[in-house]
């Protein structure tokens, strides 16, 4: 049997990146992620890796976008108000098409908020939360084993794709420990990176950028954005399905919030109620098939999560015509996190 | 017939966009005349900005990555830090590295990370029309300063070569012009020193170059050209600020 570790959240995230090859990290301190830094510096240095400590989230990200120009597999980590300030770089990246890797282990807000689970960043991570109309892909890990293979298949979606990828997560996820069985990473064709800067040689010159002013130029690069787009929603849609085939109610939510939900849906399936849980595990491209599958025949689905109604938008969307969708959500804050009993309330109340 | 003087290899053969009098051009001519002495076309990746400058990779024949408003620095690191064994520049207007990218120009600075930074002043934003900038001068009149730019109000021009000499992690820091023929002979000496710093792992270097920018100073080319050495010359005094190893 494969040797097993007792890790936090943060730690199984940079395990899984240093597996995936990741040898740059630059960040910046900020509650309740410094555990990633923290090991990033102690580990980096043993693997002749880079960890930098930036001088400002803004630094940091733009440091990602230069090694991840040279393609180089290269990281950042941050909370809520940090994910803000890397904004920017991020929307500049997703016009580059730079591939990279973001954690966010949200926090509470909005502004300087608190530090407990949140899920308030849907909007920011699966709109665009940068200018210009953009996605990038999206993950959401519900568990420490998750935290680390989620880390390994973003650095390589991000390189089929050409993409910055987000992981989302909370403190929950991030500051709890749990059984991790690390593994080498699976195997996965990945294109060429003939885009990479590596000066010129004797080839032809190569340059990285976002701007485009000739006639008809922008517009066909968004094009072609969102084709990548499409291609994203066609083929990375995932999700845990858990018990939902002969389920009269589906629970759904991600990450944390779906955690606290699948022991609700347990204790209700332990007292004979047909319950379920559908979780998404990317936020973007949102498994939105799966939702119209299931309420194809099941019509009714309660979304839980911890803001007042983000990724209930998209469920709503997703779900047959005829489906209910009911909504209960903790908006984030000390003493805010619900208990399974308080959502198997919400689900005798709906089913 | 032997040839005498030709464009450098590592310049594209290409009209550029600058205006009548602008010293961009000549600017990266002497980039250009570096990277070809030290033999570092094929092994540069150059770092471009936001404002005039971000059209790099349409003027120089080498890789080229464009980035944010100000993050030059930051982005430089990561490349450099990705792949030690190749050149990095950065090429950064006075809006671009003296205000919004402070943070980054200092830190990288700092950090002594093995960059080259090549600095140009023309005490104003060009490209987004004349604004004021950190690097105006006390009474000049610019888009945002119409009554010129007063002490009380928008603070004192900054002296960016001065300022990094200060830091410990910068090796080379030097201002130049290219306003005359003996200025610009001095300019690029001292792009060539900074380069030399890099190529020799000497660590950070950075040249600051007065420039005219006559469409936004509202003059022609010969009276923007007498106004760097007359006004520009006589706040920011050409020379070197720092050279820890005596290149």
């Amino acid at each position: 049997m494969a040797k097993r570790l007792l890790v936090r959240g943060n730690e199984a995230i940079c395990r899984g990146a240093i597996e995936a090859g990741c040898r740059f990290y630059f960040g910046y301190p900020i509650t309740p992620q410094n555990d990633i830094p923290e090991y990033m510096s102690r580990e980096m240095p043993k693997l002749n890796g880079v960890f930098i400590q930036a001088e400002s989230e803004i630094a940091s990200v733009n440091m990602v976008m230069g090694a991840a120009a040279t393609g180089a597999r290269a990281m950042t980590s941050s909370s809520s108000p940090g994910i803000s300030l890397k904004m920017e770089a991020i929307s500049y990246m997703a016009g580059m098409e730079l591939p990279c890797l973001i954690v966010n282990i949200s926090r509470s807000g909005p502004g300087l908020g608190g530090i407990d689970a949140s899920q308030g960043d849907y909007f920011q991570a699966v709109k665009g939360g940068g200018h210009g109309g953009y996605h990038i892909i999206v993950l959401a890990p519900a568990s420490i084993q998750e935290m680390y293979d989620l880390a390994m298949l973003a650095f390589d979606l991000a390189e089929i794709y050409r993409t910055p990828v987000m992981i989302l997560g909370d403190s929950v996820v991030g500051q709890m420990k749990e059984p991790l069985v690390p593994h080498p990473r699976p195997h996965r064709e990945l294109p060429a990176k003939d885009w990479a800067l590596r000066g010129k040689g004797d080839g032809e010159q190569r340059f990285i950028k976002s701007l485009y002013l000739g006639d008809g130029e922008l517009e066909a690069h968004n094009w072609k954005l969102d084709a990548k787009y499409r291609e994203m929603k066609a083929r990375e849609t995932r999700w845990e399905d858990f018990q939902t085939s002969d389920a009269d109610l589906i629970v759904t939510g991600f990450g944390s919030a779906a955690r606290i939900a699948k022991t609700a849906v347990m204790m209700a399936r332990e007292e004979g109620l047909k319950v379920g849980l559908l979780r998404p595990v990317t936020l973007f491209p949102f498994p939105s098939a799966a939702f119209a599958e299931r309420t194809a025949r099941c019509k009714k689905v309660l979304d839980v999560e911890l803001n007042t109604g983000q990724m209930v938008e998209d469920v709503r969307l997703s779900v047959a015509r005829d489906a209910e969708v009911y909504f209960y959500g903790r908006p984030s804050g000390t003493g805010s996190l619900p208990t399974p009993e308080e959502i198997l309330g919400q689900i005798k109340k709906y089913y | 017939m032997q040839q005498v003087f030709k464009r450098p290899t590592s310049l594209k053969d290409v009209q550029t966009h600058f205006c009548p009098g602008c010293h961009h051009g000549t600017i990266h001519r002497l980039v250009a005349e570096a990277l070809d002495e030290f033999g570092l076309q094929k092994e540069t990746i150059g770092i471009a900005s936001i404002g005039c400058s971000v059209f790099l990779y349409y003027y120089f024949d080498i890789d080229v990555i464009e980035t944010p408003h100000g993050r030059a620095p930051a982005v430089a690191t990561g490349v450099k830090r990705a792949r030690p064994d190749r050149f990095v520049f950065t090429y950064q207007g006075d809006g671009d590295l003296a205000a919004i990218g402070t943070a980054e120009i200092i830190h990288a600075a700092n950090r002594g990370e093995h960059i080259s930074v090549i600095f140009v002043n023309n005490t104003t934003y060009g490209m987004t029309g004349g604004q004021m900038a950190p690097t105006t001068l006390l009474g000049q009149k610019t888009s945002t300063s119409p009554y010129g730019r007063k002490p009380q109000v928008e603070g004192y021009p900054i002296r960016m070569a001065e300022l990094l000499s200060g830091l410990d992690g910068v090796a080379f820091s030097a201002r130049a012009a290219v306003n005359s023929p003996k200025n610009l002979m001095d300019a690029k000496k001292q792009i060539r020193k900074a380069f030399r710093y890099q190529v020799e792992g000497k660590g950070f270097s950075f040249v600051e170059v007065l420039a005219a920018c006559p469409t936004n100073w509202g003059m022609n080319p010969i009276e923007a050209n007498e106004r760097v050495g007359r006004e520009m010359c006589e706040f920011f005094k050409l020379g070197t600020f720092k050279n820890t190893a005596e290149l």
